[in-house]
């Protein structure tokens, strides 16, 4: 492969900081008595240390799963430190009273909060390691009745509808990260919008790990009732270290009927060097409940980072008429893996669901769609239309795509194209002979490619995505 | 068109070129000067869509020896793009597709990068689609070919008049059709002929690559140059083409120097 196509795949991270807080760190190890401390540190009620309780004996049955298409070395969960906070001078009453030095890390992250949230209009929550630290708009949002705080405070304030709903769409013993989540998860963001509310901005969290051998297991709860609607966007940064670090964590959404969730993903974890030292594991399980007649859970993922990624953002169609749609970009370069999709559960009548995956490949990195469309025997007049395509860029790279079909209702109609492309040589060339330099024409196919995703973006992310993937891959080609 | 007084813009001395060690070019010569039509002919493999392709500067041939002079630029030192700002413009034999990427952005995008570089004014998207559908009339190209991703399900004819448009829209200095004509019916011939007549003038000059008299019936050369194993063999005007026609390429191999003797 050209020269010019691996020096753009090669861009140093960005993000590859520490910032230096002190932090208050669990010592490593999982066990009863490092649940119970968690759970005594973020003084919680009964009824979570059970919770946490449960899924941790569940998960001791179970082995750690290997059917994915990626390769890693064991993890040592003895080996993590399971709970890590920045530890504040104070409490914390507005955003003033931030740790400076914490702001600067948003600052350099590009998440000025203050003028993000007033010039843009979103409410961020920020998640350091594992602690939620301030929440903006949050008065502007209890205007409307929404609530949007760190699941920690939800638990104290909400308990009720923390107890309603958490575990309610990935059990406690879904898979074997999510009952690892459930049972040490720290922090993450709540957000409930009650009946007939459209929230009034995007809502926004940032998530990034700082400490080394620290996991993040954040559990974000999102709940719109019968007629409310939602756009969340996520965003996710990780330092710079040679040490592999375990993100596990899990995302529940419940549509009730009419109501609508639109959960956007930029993820740009810390992937590892150029060697394949370091970076990210990603572990997520994301999952949407459109539980009432015309709900709707829309997922849209830009996956540029983690040394391995390993997810599948699912909806549950139980509500008739109701609508899941899942719109990926995932793109790996060096030895980058990404094994990631999405399930569509067809129960409810009409139920109706799209897939659109794009995967980018560029150096000696592996990209794999896994996708379940299931429909099951009461979902009559279910409908499907999946798309994966996958684009090279080298000739030492691997796309693979796995869908799997089920169907148990003859009225179903399930579409699945499939595609393959390369970034040739002879593309480059034909750019160059107009004129057009390798790096712009490099960004000007990828763009080409994920069109479709992108669109489905909220502006500022799209713009973001844009830039992520034209740096992500810059130097790729020279 | 001939004229003593103008001056060259392409020189080629001894130029050879291989690919995987494999050597095609075997010391070329030619000079282009502004108002030119040349003819190169020659069999399938003789070596002139290579010659073609290394001015262009593709990455796949190595040049082992010779020079190009391009106006005041020594062409083998730059990289294709910028053989492609400095004038230089190759209409592909066949012409890749590049799927998700819209025919109007690519060449805006292309039309922008040669005009900064020549310090003129840029278009922004509104101002270029209004230029551009002006292009495409002289060519008889319908609109939505201009949503369409580049060359994506265009049939040949269509992808050559792709390449002609970006021709007319860019204004090289040196055009190269690399068998243009290949793949185009008599009507779609007599259309891209007519966009490259219009484009041709005093100052730029032109090369036509192609293995069939049939394209100099409408785009008259001025000199027509015959290849055969890497070397340009012999040379002469459009009447050249017109014998070869008749006679076949065997004919140059029988009759090497005696032709050579009646043209000179």
């Amino acid at each position: 492969m050209s020269a010019v196509l691996q020096s753009l795949v090669n861009q140093p991270y960005k993000h590859g900081f520490v910032t230096d807080i002190e932090s208050d760190i669990a010592p490593k190890g999982l066990s009863e008595e490092i649940i119970r401390l968690i759970s005594a540190k973020k003084n919680e009620p009964e009824w979570l240390l059970a919770f946490r309780l449960k899924a941790y004996q569940h998960w001791l049955t179970m082995t750690e799963p290997e059917w994915q298409n990626v390769r890693y070395p064991k993890i040592d969960f003895q080996d993590i430190s399971y709970y890590s906070a920045p530890k504040p001078k104070k409490k914390l009453a507005s955003m003033d009273e931030v740790d400076p030095e914490l702001l600067r890390t948003f600052e350099k992250l590009g998440v000025p909060m203050h003028e993000r949230a007033a010039l843009a209009g979103v409410a961020v929550d920020v998640i350091f390691d594992s602690v939620s630290v301030t929440t903006t708009y949050k008065q502007k949002l209890a205007e409307v009745g929404i609530i949007f705080c760190s699941i920690s405070e939800a638990v104290h304030t909400h308990p009720e509808l923390i107890q309603k709903y958490l575990g309610t769409v990935v059990p406690v013993g879904d898979n074997y990260f999510a009952a690892l989540n459930s049972a040490v998860f720290t922090d993450g963001s709540f957000c409930f919008i009650p009946k007939g509310v459209k929230c009034p901005m995007d809502l926004s969290t940032y998530f990034r790990i700082n400490t080394e051998g620290s996991g993040q297991f954040e559990r974000t709860l999102i709940i719109a009732e019968e007629g409310a609607s939602v756009s969340y966007l996520e965003g996710c940064t990780a330092p710079r270290f040679d040490t592999n670090q375990l993100h596990a964590a899990v995302v529940e959404l419940v549509a009730l009927d009419n109501a609508d969730i639109k959960y956007s993903t930029v993820q740009n974890w810390y992937a590892g060097d150029e060697k394949g030292i370091g970076g990210i594991y990603n572990f997520v399980t994301k999952r949407g409940l459109a539980k009432g007649i015309n709900s709707r859970i829309s997922w849209t993922q830009v996956e540029t980072g983690s040394a391995i990624t390993w997810k599948y953002p699912s909806c549950i169609l139980r509500g008739e008429n109701s609508v899941g749609e899942f719109y990926s970009v995932a793109v790996t370069n060096n030895y980058q893996q990404a094994d990631t999709g999405t399930k569509m559960i067809h129960i409810g009548k009409n139920t109706r669901s799209t897939i659109i995956s794009k995967g980018i490949s560029a150096g000696h990195s592996n990209s794999s769609y896994r996708g379940l469309v299931r429909v099951a025997p009461t979902a009559e007049g279910a409908r499907n239309y999946s798309q994966c395509d996958s684009m090279l860029i080298g000739d030492q790279c691997g796309a693979h795509t796995f869908p799997y079909i089920q169907v148990h209702n003859n009225s179903a109609q399930v579409e699945h194209e499939a595609s393959t492309s390369k970034i040739g040589e002879d593309q480059l060339f034909y750019f160059s002979q107009r004129g057009i330099g390798a790096e712009e024409a490099v960004s000007m196919i990828i763009n080409g490619f994920c069109k479709d995703v992108f669109q489905q973006l909220p502006m500022e992310f799209a713009v973001e995505a844009t830039k992520l993937l034209s740096f992500k891959l810059e130097g790729s080609v020279g | 068109m001939i004229n003593p007084n103008s001056t060259p813009i392409l020189t080629v001395r001894g130029l050879r070129a291989s690919i995987n060690g494999t050597e095609i070019l075997k010391g070329i010569d030619l000079t282009v000067k502004s108002g030119e039509i040349h003819a190169i002919m020659g069999l399938n493999g003789s070596g002139k869509s290579t010659f073609a392709k290394v001015l262009a500067g593709h990455s796949a041939y190595e040049v082992t020896g010779g020079s190009i002079q391009f106006e005041d630029k020594d062409l083998l030192e730059l990289p294709p793009e910028e053989r492609a700002r400095a004038g230089l413009f190759l209409a592909f034999q066949y012409p890749i597709e590049i799927p998700g990427v819209a025919n109007t952005q690519f060449l805006r995008l292309a039309y922008n990068t040669v005009q900064a570089q020549r310090g003129k004014e840029e278009l922004d998207p509104l101002e270029f689609d209004d230029f551009v559908r002006e292009k495409m009339k002289l060519l008889e190209m319908k609109p939505d070919f201009l949503d369409r991703s580049v060359n994506e399900g265009f049939s040949g004819g269509e992808k050559k008049r792709n390449e002609i448009l970006q021709m007319a829209l860019l204004e090289p200095k040196l055009s190269i059709l690399d068998e243009t004509d290949s793949g185009l019916d008599i009507d779609a011939l007599k259309i891209v002929a007519q966009g490259v007549n219009q484009i041709t003038n005093k100052d730029n000059a032109t090369i036509l690559v192609t293995h069939y008299q049939r394209l100099l019936d409408y785009i008259v050369p001025d000199y027509v140059h015959v290849m055969q194993a890497g070397r340009i063999v012999i040379t002469g005007g459009k009447e050249l083409a017109l014998e070869l026609e008749t006679r076949g390429y065997d004919w140059i191999n029988e009759n090497n120097s005696s032709i050579a003797g009646v043209l000179a």
